[in-house]
């Protein structure tokens, strides 16, 4: 095959350039390497540079650090004590301020039957309302009208309440400075209506218990707990009034000889009172779950103890890991081989088994917290421990080694100064990954209440959680903000943790994407 | 195995020899199982009657009760569960772990990665509480808590228990996809690849006839490992949507303290692990005839 001959001189082609015009660069004197122009980049610098062209990572360790951020201060800040709760404020929505307005302020759009809107209407729940709307009840058999209502979840009414003189003197005191709107004690109320109502006995003792249990009912209702009007269609209240005609703000007790007691039966507007004891009107940041305990402050509570565990566990393993681990991987040997069975046989036990053990024998002399630490402690350093012994074994017979141990270093001293800085590597990236690993557990045990970390000082996710399911389809707001908590911290971790291994490891990348 | 078995005696020593209704059938059991001498003599004994099939009768609940009966009557639902779950998850995960390693680097990529990434890294009593609220409190799809009765596999019992299906898919499809996809990668960009599709095979040819079997040789294993896997069942979807299954079971003995289902519970979990790891070790000779184990 002919192939035509590419780059062949051409004959046309007569460069003339002149003799003179070429000159040497350089004739006398020797090159040198010049010195690098840029700045040193170390091991750890390379990594941050590394690690922060990594747009994910570094986001995801901005919200970690608020998240940490927002644990270790809300709890001095938020005006409320873990065990702070208050009885008749539960399930309340969140409010961002005392008085807020539009975004936030505690409101909730529901639609309601006839009874329960009067009901709600009763002691000025109700926001606004939006109309109403008849459908046709299959199940009952006739139109149901149900009404469209803001309702605010920071008013909750009148309550009954047993006060001594002094406590009642100093409400009647406090009610005389104020306008009526403000007022704490509400005219009492008597049932005798119900006597007159066309129903059986049994019936009437049930619709008498029903009202004594709650104070908001300040007028008549019938069998279905649907007001009663008179003629003019006016709702007809049940107050006490005197021989003269004012109402009635209290009740004294009387002792089984009946004589008069120290004890009044008062009815309170408890939304007043609340003013009166605290000077402000309640608000809850995240809302309050179903005892009445503020769900901003709880979840700092139980974000910290998250923390706080997995770090510590995550350094207690690290540390424990890399000295196991460096003994068996240096020694090698039977050392190795009976160090290593002691690990496996550790190692098999299911960690649900250790930790209820632990529980069971450590708690009471412990606390819950510190057993399920030693509880995690006690298993999650094994891998950490192989980690190293990998290292090592790796590390411990090149010729650095060799050469420092001729030198006449101890074994204490290669093993700290020569192997373990450049085993470490991997160790410390992976002990990252391990505290979102210690929160899902923790969070995950005391979820099925296997262990239960709740008292009067701390709470933990877990706990928020389990105690926010048994009503989470009325009240989503209880478990809504634990979830979210705990997700992002898992995200985050996992992402930070990875970003970091990446970075300290850039031949492992994206292996555990 | 053995060493499990021999650390696990343990919880022998604080369980207290209460028990609620038949106390002397009880008290006489606890002296036949030889209670109040020494550990090892206790184990002897549990060893014995373990390897005549007796398991042990329930002493904190189902009292009297045979453990293997009672595991009989919750293993289907358990079954019944991860088998629906398997059937969605793992054409799912495959699906889209290959459909990611072709799209690499692409949007489609980066988005099932986010997506993968999250689902693994959210605890999975998130999305239980999620599908339970949206699906069936909400949007009405299904039904709140699953049918009473024990025919587990009718069509309105699986209907039923669709969410907790849902919530155990959401997480072994996103491992399966991230698996696929890694494996793919590798395989895809090897030379035989190359090779083949400048033979002159299409890229849907060259991607299913080479790629995916030999992806399939890890890949495959792992997925007989969780079948295998079916019988354990979840601690927390079984606990969440009140499947009477063994993840309930284990919580309960563990809550209630009962010794014997909470050892036989443990040896069950441990022999399921083994059993799995057996089945996977054997599955790589089935699927890669190369694969040899054991030999030199």
């Amino acid at each position: 095959m002919e192939r035509k001959i590419i780059g062949q001189a051409d004959s046309q082609f007569d460069p003339a350039i002149d003799k003179e015009k070429f000159t040497f660069v350089q004739k006398s004197g020797k090159i040198y390497d010049s010195k690098f122009q840029t700045k040193k980049i170390g091991f750890l610098k390379d990594a941050i540079i590394r690690f922060s062209k990594n747009k994910g990572s570094v986001i995801a360790s901005i919200i970690l650090l608020l998240l940490i951020l927002y644990s270790l201060i809300v709890p001095a800040v938020s005006g409320y004590g873990v065990g702070d709760y208050d009885q008749y404020y539960t399930n309340c929505l969140p409010k961002v301020s005392a008085d807020a307005k539009g975004f936030w302020d505690g409101t909730e759009k529901k639609s309601v039957k006839s009874e329960i809107y009067y009901y709600y209407l009763g002691f000025g729940a109700i926001v606004s309302t939006g109309g109403s709307y008849t459908y046709y009840s299959e199940d009952i058999g006739k139109d149901i009208t149900m009404y469209n209502i803001i309702l605010d979840t920071y008013i909750v009414g009148f309550k009954f309440d047993t006060i001594k003189k002094d406590a009642l003197d100093e409400l009647i005191a406090y009610d005389k400075t104020v306008d009526d709107s403000k007022k704490i004690l509400g005219p009492m109320v008597e049932y005798s209506y119900i006597d007159s109502l066309d129903i059986d006995v049994y019936t009437k003792s049930t619709l008498k218990s029903f009202l004594a249990r709650d104070a908001n009912y300040y007028y008549q209702v019938d069998r279905k707990h649907n007001p009663i009007t008179d003629s003019q269609g006016n709702i007809v209240p049940l107050y006490v009034t005197d021989s003269s005609g004012n109402y009635e703000y209290y009740t004294q007790f009387t002792d089984s000889q009946g004589n008069p007691t120290n004890a009044y039966q008062i009815r309170m507007n408890y939304d007043n009172y609340y003013v009166y004891k605290n000077g402000h009107k309640p608000y809850h940041i995240l809302g309050s779950d179903r005892t009445g305990y503020d769900i901003f402050t709880r979840l700092a509570y139980g974000g910290r103890l998250s923390l706080i565990l997995g770090v510590v566990v995550a350094s207690i393993n690290i540390i424990l890991g890399i000295i196991y681990g460096a003994i068996e991987g240096y020694y090698g040997g039977a050392t190795d081989l009976m160090m290593e069975r002691f690990s496996d046989i550790l190692s098999c036990l299911p960690s649900i088994v250790v930790v209820a053990l632990f529980n069971m024998h450590l708690t009471a002399y412990v606390g819950p917290v510190l057993s399920l630490l030693f509880a995690f402690v006690s298993t999650g350093w094994i891998g950490t421990a192989s980690t190293v012994r990998m290292q090592f074994y790796r590390y411990k017979n090149q010729e650095y080694i060799l050469a420092a141990r001729t030198l006449g270093a101890k074994d204490n001293r290669l093993i700290f100064r020569h192997i373990l800085p450049n085993a470490i590597g991997p160790v410390v990236t992976s002990s990252v990954l391990m505290i979102p690993g210690v929160i899902f557990s923790e969070s995950m045990l005391s979820y099925l209440n296997i262990i239960n970390l709740s008292s009067r000082s701390t709470t933990s996710i877990g706990t928020m959680l389990s105690e926010g399911q048994a009503t989470f389809t009325t009240y989503p707001n209880n478990i809504l903000w634990p979830c979210l908590f705990i997700s992002l911290l898992m995200i985050c971790f996992n992402v930070f943790g990875n970003g970091l291994r990446d970075a300290f490891n850039p031949s492992l990348r994206g292996s555990g994407e | 195995m053995f060493c499990i078995i021999k650390l696990l005696p343990d919880p022998i020593v604080c369980t207290p020899t209460s028990a609620g209704g038949n106390c002397d059938a009880m008290y006489a059991w606890y002296e036949a199982m030889g209670y109040n001498k020494p550990i090892m003599v206790q184990f002897g004994i549990y060893v014995q009657h373990f390897l005549q099939g007796d398991f042990g009768i329930g002493t904190k609940m189902y009292i009297m009760q045979n453990v293997s009966d009672i595991m009989a009557q919750k293993l289907p639902a358990t079954i019944s569960v991860n088998f629906w779950t398997m059937l969605i998850a793992i054409p799912l995960g495959l699906f889209f772990g290959a459909f990611s390693a072709l799209k690499k680097n692409k949007w489609e990529d980066t988005f099932i990665s986010i997506l993968v990434m999250l689902v693994i890294s959210v605890p999975s009593y998130v999305y239980c509480f999620i599908v339970m609220y949206f699906l069936c409190f909400k949007w009405n799809w299904f039904p709140i808590t699953i049918n009473s009765g024990t025919n587990f596999f009718t069509p309105t019992m699986v209907y039923s228990m669709m969410p907790a299906i849902l919530c155990l898919a959401l997480g072994t499809i996103a491992g399966l996809t991230r698996y696929t996809r890694a494996e793919l990668t590798e395989v895809l960009t090897s030379e035989y690849m190359l090779l083949a599709r400048a033979k002159g095979l299409t890229r849907g040819q060259a991607t299913i006839r080479h790629a995916f079997r030999n992806a399939m040789v890890p890949i495959f294993p792992m997925i007989l490992g969780e079948i295998v896997g079916l019988l354990s069942g979840s601690l927390i979807v079984e606990n969440f949507f009140g499947i009477p299954g063994v993840g309930v079971l284990y919580i309960n003995s563990i809550n209630v303290r009962d010794y014997n289902f909470f050892m036989f519970l443990n040896m069950f979990y441990i022999a399921i692990g083994l059993l799995a790891g057996l089945v996977v070790d054997l599955s790589y000779g089935l699927i890669d005839p190369r694969i040899r184990m054991g030999s030199k």
